[in-house]
């Protein structure tokens, strides 16, 4: 019994006592946006020394908290381990997870989830030292490879070796992703292995970056997006158009420094996404300039991404399959109308 | 006359009576339980139901789809999420028991070296002891794993003994045997030699109990167990060969090959448990009267002798229940594998197969109950020997 | 006859005691120190060889890795990696706000620096044998300083100070207040499961027997990792415990249960006669565990509630594996840092990882067997 009221105390003391509404509700209530992310990958979700936040899963929580709050600093960063990341969309914790996750199939039909959209299509490599001269993955027969625990790649691994001639391997299994990456550093595994952009971060976190290269095989298919909770389509549809916002806003022209020249701009499709015409922001529970003050907080998708891991940030990642589908990638927005 | 026995007697309320308020209380803690988990139980199933969280056992039999770099037993990544489980089982029991052997030797070694009449061996042993149980296990373990077996040189680079033995940061390579013809004969030999030396020490023990003759019993042991199969070993044509490692690619191909996860995980272990056995084993020497040791001297029995016959024995019943606590607790400590990525049950079941499966609650529940298995049992085996110590000290 | 007729008559005779020899040159001073000490017989002449040589080749080796091969300042860690031989303390300075306080905001810090000092003040009031009024430091430690703590470190706007979320929470703070919590709640659950486990009522005694034992059966990791991930579950959907929550309550619960076999311990020792006086007075149940056992009970066992608390305190180093900062792994994360990369990164922060912990430790194992020594003069009278 005493057990009981003490728990039930620090529970009142501490938790998050949500109410039993629509996300959207519970989100204005709260006043801020419980972001799920990486606890630290460049280019993704990584904070500086003074707790500020940056990367590409980060903007999109900002442009989400811009479209509901027209405030982008209304948003708490929930840092994530790769195991108990879904448990916390479950439980409520968090409104969306922008964790670097992959959208696979038994993520929505077992955990329940949705994924709202592909903000970054990855796909699974390997890093290895530049003085081995291994051109190609399948170089990499009786080597020892670092992964992360509780992972997609984990798996992706497993099937590679086994579908190329049962290539003996061994898996050197981390809890964290700093551990593997150190463990490789270190010079116990041969190779590294996780999603190719996330190469790119980790790399970074070495002692001599370009001493080390990633090799050109993708081994799978990563499409990286937001994921949320099954059974609030209202919610669901918010996340996922404010990405395609994003989207339509790089097609479109629309950049965080001229958004506010485009709202007199003529085209319709730009005065339909900026709010100017019609109000296509109701349906989704908000203000009919929603994509307007997403767009004004952190940019259109191309400028997140370059700001991020592209050209503008230390990552240096060539778009690639993440270029708008009108130049060569597949990044494809439904219109707003 | 019923007056005058409520006058002495006078009647108590039933709200005073203590058995019926010692039923009201235990009424009420079992009513409080039952809620609390009717609730607990009632929010996991709505939760898990609303979250999608598997809620059988049918993953047991599903196809893990991942590998694990130490496997005792045989384990592809198309062996089940139940084979994963005895695998890190099997990998958890092995740590500890190793652990629990290095462990006991060298916390008796240190704890009698604490008595110690040489005074830089009683202060080494206390400086051991005091430094190493003042640090936490974790810090213990993360120090020899990255502090030590990390840098150790890579594969090409490896430290080499007697051109077979190879230490790299890849692990511990050892050569590996192979029996060839008549090694049978070898293992036959071996058995018979451990058989004739119990028989023989056994009738050694018959003769000096009733002539006080002693015979030369350790000598005569060592030649039936180690000089009988080392004979036919000979007489065979020596049906031993050794695989030795060789650097082939990105390692070493051939060889037994221990993982530096393993090691830092035994090193940690035994060396943290053993200042607390050292401890133990102080404190149940100490607890053996003086007199003991002073009348095995005044009738001319050496100081090991003494140790070794007088003072351990009966140290041993003070020593065993607190013994078995510190082996319970590393088999518990052996847990703290998943920090160094040695796959052990914790890191195996509890990280990876409750990833993939999402199972949490059934998943959590089975290493639970593992480990308090293990804990009755031990306690169990633990309580018989120590029975069996006690009735022969009568 | 005088004396001094005795002496003169008796002149052969020797007026004053000879003085007593010097003991024999092989027996006294240095010498003989040496020899009784690590030359007494054969075997202990080659230990001692053994362990000195071991010393002279090691000890000067350590000795010049940490003072004077060390690097004691440096802007960053590009003189650690050219060097390449000995410590780099530089690398704590710098980090040194991280280790103490995580990410916790660094213009707030003062709250902690307020909280950590109350803290000190308090435990020193009740660990000082001789200090006054106990009663009250142990009211204002264990009720009303947890309250104020919370309002201090988390913020509220009630009190006008800005809220801190738990995830910038980390390094010694974290240490300390698991610890804390730990034994704040651990020695009252503990003292009440262990009062469950001795009563006669057959079915308190089964629930604390059961929950005592399944507690100590199983690892801390495991405690961990179902506070973190099946507590969530167990509560009402829109309830989520705080994430540092968790952790805690599973400290707490693995700590009570270790702490009630100590007290229990500590009531099995106690003569019977106590409470059977007690009972004879008339005293009730209640009367009779506040006023006469458990005061005895719980003073025969400080030694004991002192180490199970050092174990805790070692063991708040698990918390990381569910994602919590503590001190250790802010060590392991700064280690990692690629600016200060270099060989012996790693070694100096466990090195000064396992400082902390030590002095910690030993300090307060000192504590307790300077408590027992006392206690044990006390119960001689």
């Amino acid at each position: 019994m005493k057990k009981l009221i003490l728990a039930s105390m620090l529970l009142a003391g501490f938790g998050a006592v949500a109410a039993s509404a629509g996300t959207l509700d519970q989100v204005k209530q709260k006043g801020f946006l419980a972001c799920g992310t990486n606890p630290g990958l460049p280019g993704f979700a990584i904070p500086d020394d003074k707790g500020v936040w940056s990367g590409l899963d980060v903007d999109l929580c900002r442009g989400i908290a811009a479209a509901i709050f027209k405030d982008a600093s209304k948003v708490k960063f929930i840092p994530l381990t790769a195991k108990d990341r879904f448990t916390a969309l479950q439980s409520g914790e968090i409104d969306v997870l922008s964790r670097n996750g992959t959208w696979t199939q038994s993520r929505e039909v077992e955990l329940g989830l949705l994924f709202a959209g592909v903000n970054y299509y990855d796909g699974q490599g390997f890093m290895v030292r530049k003085k081995l001269n291994i051109a190609s993955a399948a170089d990499l027969g009786g080597a020892s490879v670092c992964v992360q625990q509780g992972t997609t790649t984990e798996l992706n691994l497993s099937d590679y070796f086994r579908s190329h001639g049962g290539v003996k391997y061994e898996p050197v299994v981390f809890a964290t992703a700093d551990e593997a990456i150190k463990a490789y550093d270190s010079g116990r595994c041969d190779s590294f292995t996780t999603d190719v952009s996330q190469l790119y971060g980790e790399r970074l976190k070495l002692v001599n970056p370009e001493e080390h290269i990633v090799l050109p095989d993708i081994i799978s298919k990563e499409p990286l997006g937001p994921a949320v909770r099954q059974g609030d389509d209202q919610w669901y549809n918010l996340v996922k158009w404010t990405h395609f916002a994003m989207i339509n806003a790089e097609e479109l022209g629309i950049t965080k420094a001229n958004v506010d020249q485009k709202l007199t701009a003529e085209q319709p499709n730009i005065r339909r996404l900026l709010g100017v015409e019609g109000d296509y922001g109701k349906g989704l529970g908000l203000d009919k300039d929603w994509a307007y003050q997403a767009i004004k907080a952190v940019g259109n998708y191309g400028e997140i991404f370059e700001r991020n891991v592209g050209a503008d940030s230390r990552l240096k990642i060539k778009r690639g399959l993440n270029n708008l589908w009108s130049n060569g990638g597949i990044q494809y927005a439904p219109p707003v109308r | 006359m019923t007056d005058t026995t409520t006058r002495i007697a006078p009647r108590v309320s039933p709200w005073n009576n203590p058995v019926i308020r010692g039923w009201i209380w235990q009424f009420v803690l079992l009513v409080a339980l039952l809620v609390l988990t009717w609730s607990a139980v009632e929010n996991a199933a709505t939760n898990m139901a609303s979250r999608g969280i598997p809620t059988g056992f049918d993953f047991w039999n599903r196809s893990a789809g991942f590998d694990i770099n130490q496997t005792l037993i045989p384990f592809t990544n198309q062996s089940t999420y139940g084979q994963a489980f005895w695998v890190g089982l099997v990998n958890t029991l092995l740590v500890s028991v190793i652990a629990i052997v290095l462990a006991t030797i060298i916390g008796f070694l240190v704890g009698v070296g604490r008595l110690s009449k040489n005074w830089i061996v009683a202060r080494l042993a206390t400086i051991y002891v005091e430094t190493l149980r003042n640090i936490p296990l974790l810090l213990q373990l993360l120090f020899w794993y990255n502090a030590v077996l990390k840098p150790l040189p890579n594969p090409r680079d490896s430290l080499s003994l007697f051109g077979a033995i190879y230490i790299n940061n890849r692990g511990l390579i050892l050569p590996e045997w192979h029996w060839g013809q008549g090694a049978d004969y070898v293992l036959i030999a071996l058995c018979a030699g451990i058989v004739a030396a119990i028989v023989y020490t056994l009738r050694a023990r018959r003769l000096q109990a009733a002539t006080g003759q002693q015979s030369p019993v350790f000598f005569i042991s060592l030649g039936l167990v180690v000089g009988l199969p080392l004979l036919v070993f000979a007489v065979m044509g020596a049906p031993l060969s050794l695989t030795v490692p060789q650097l082939r690619g990105f390692n070493f191909v051939g060889g037994i090959r221990v993982l530096p996860e393993f090691v830092a995980l035994l090193l940690g272990l035994s060396l943290y448990t053993a200042c607390f056995i050292a401890e133990i084993v102080r404190s149940g020497i100490q607890s053996v009267a003086h007199g003991q040791s002073e009348a095995a001297h005044a009738l001319g029995v050496r100081q090991s002798l003494t140790l070794r016959l007088i003072v351990i024995p009966q140290a041993m019943r003070v020593i065993i229940p607190p013994l078995t606590n510190q082996y319970l607790n590393l088999i518990k400590n052996s847990s703290l594998a998943v920090f160094v990525g040695y796959p052990d049950l914790v890191q195996v079941f509890m990280g990876t197969v409750l990833n993939q499966t999402g199972a949490a609650v059934q998943v959590i529940a089975i290493t639970m109950g593992i480990y308090l298995l293990i804990s009755l049992l031990t306690s169990l085996g633990m309580g018989i020997y120590n029975q069996r110590m006690t009735l022969k000290e009568r | 006859m005088t004396d001094q007729s005795v002496a003169r008559s008796t002149s052969y005779l020797q007026t004053a005691p000879t003085p007593a020899a010097p003991p024999p040159i092989s027996s006294r001073g240095a010498w003989g120190w040496a020899r009784a000490n690590l030359f007494a017989t054969i075997p202990s002449a080659t230990m001692t060889i053994l362990f000195v040589l071991l010393l002279v080749w090691a000890v000067p080796d350590l000795f010049r890795w940490a003072f004077v091969d060390a690097i004691w300042s440096a802007p960053d860690g590009a003189v650690c990696r050219v060097q390449n031989t000995g410590a780099c303390w530089a690398f704590i300075a710098p980090k040194f706000d991280f280790f103490m306080y995580g990410t916790y905001p660094r213009e707030a810090l003062w709250r902690v620096d307020v909280t950590l000092a109350a803290g000190a003040v308090l435990i020193a009031w009740l660990l000082w044998p001789d200090s006054p009024r106990k009663v009250i430091g142990a009211f204002l430690f264990f009720i009303v300083y947890p309250v104020v703590a919370y309002f201090l470190l988390h913020g509220s706007p009630l009190v006008g100070l800005s809220v801190i979320d738990t995830a910038r929470w980390g390094g010694v703070l974290v240490s300390l207040l698991v610890s804390a919590v730990g034994i704040v709640v651990s020695l009252p659950l503990g003292v009440a499961l262990a009062l469950g486990r001795r009563s006669k009522l057959p079915f308190i005694k089964l629930a604390c027997t059961v929950f005592i034992e399944f507690v100590r059966g199983v690892p801390l990791i495991t405690v961990l990792f179902m506070a973190n991930t099946m507590l969530p579950l167990f509560v009402p959907e829109n309830w989520s415990p705080d994430r540092l929550l968790r952790p805690l309550i599973g400290v707490s619960l693995f700590a009570a249960a270790y702490m009630a076999e100590v007290v229990r311990g500590g009531l099995q020792a106690m003569p019977k006669g106590q409470e059977e006086g007690a009972m004879a007075l008339g005293l009730t149940y209640w009367q009779r565990m506040n006023l006469i056992v458990l005061p005895q009970a719980l003073t025969i066992v400080i030694p004991g509630i002192v180490s199970t608390f050092i174990g805790l305190f070692k063991d708040t180093t698990l918390v990381a594996i569910v994602g919590i900062f503590d001190f250790l792994r802010t060590v392991e994360t700064a280690r990692l840092d690629p600016a200060w990369a270099g060989p012996s990164i790693s070694t100096t922060g466990y090195v000064f990882a396992a400082l902390f912990y030590f002095v910690f430790c030993f300090g307060m194992s000192r504590y307790s067997l300077y408590m027992e020594r006392r206690l044990a003069v006390g119960r001689k009278h």
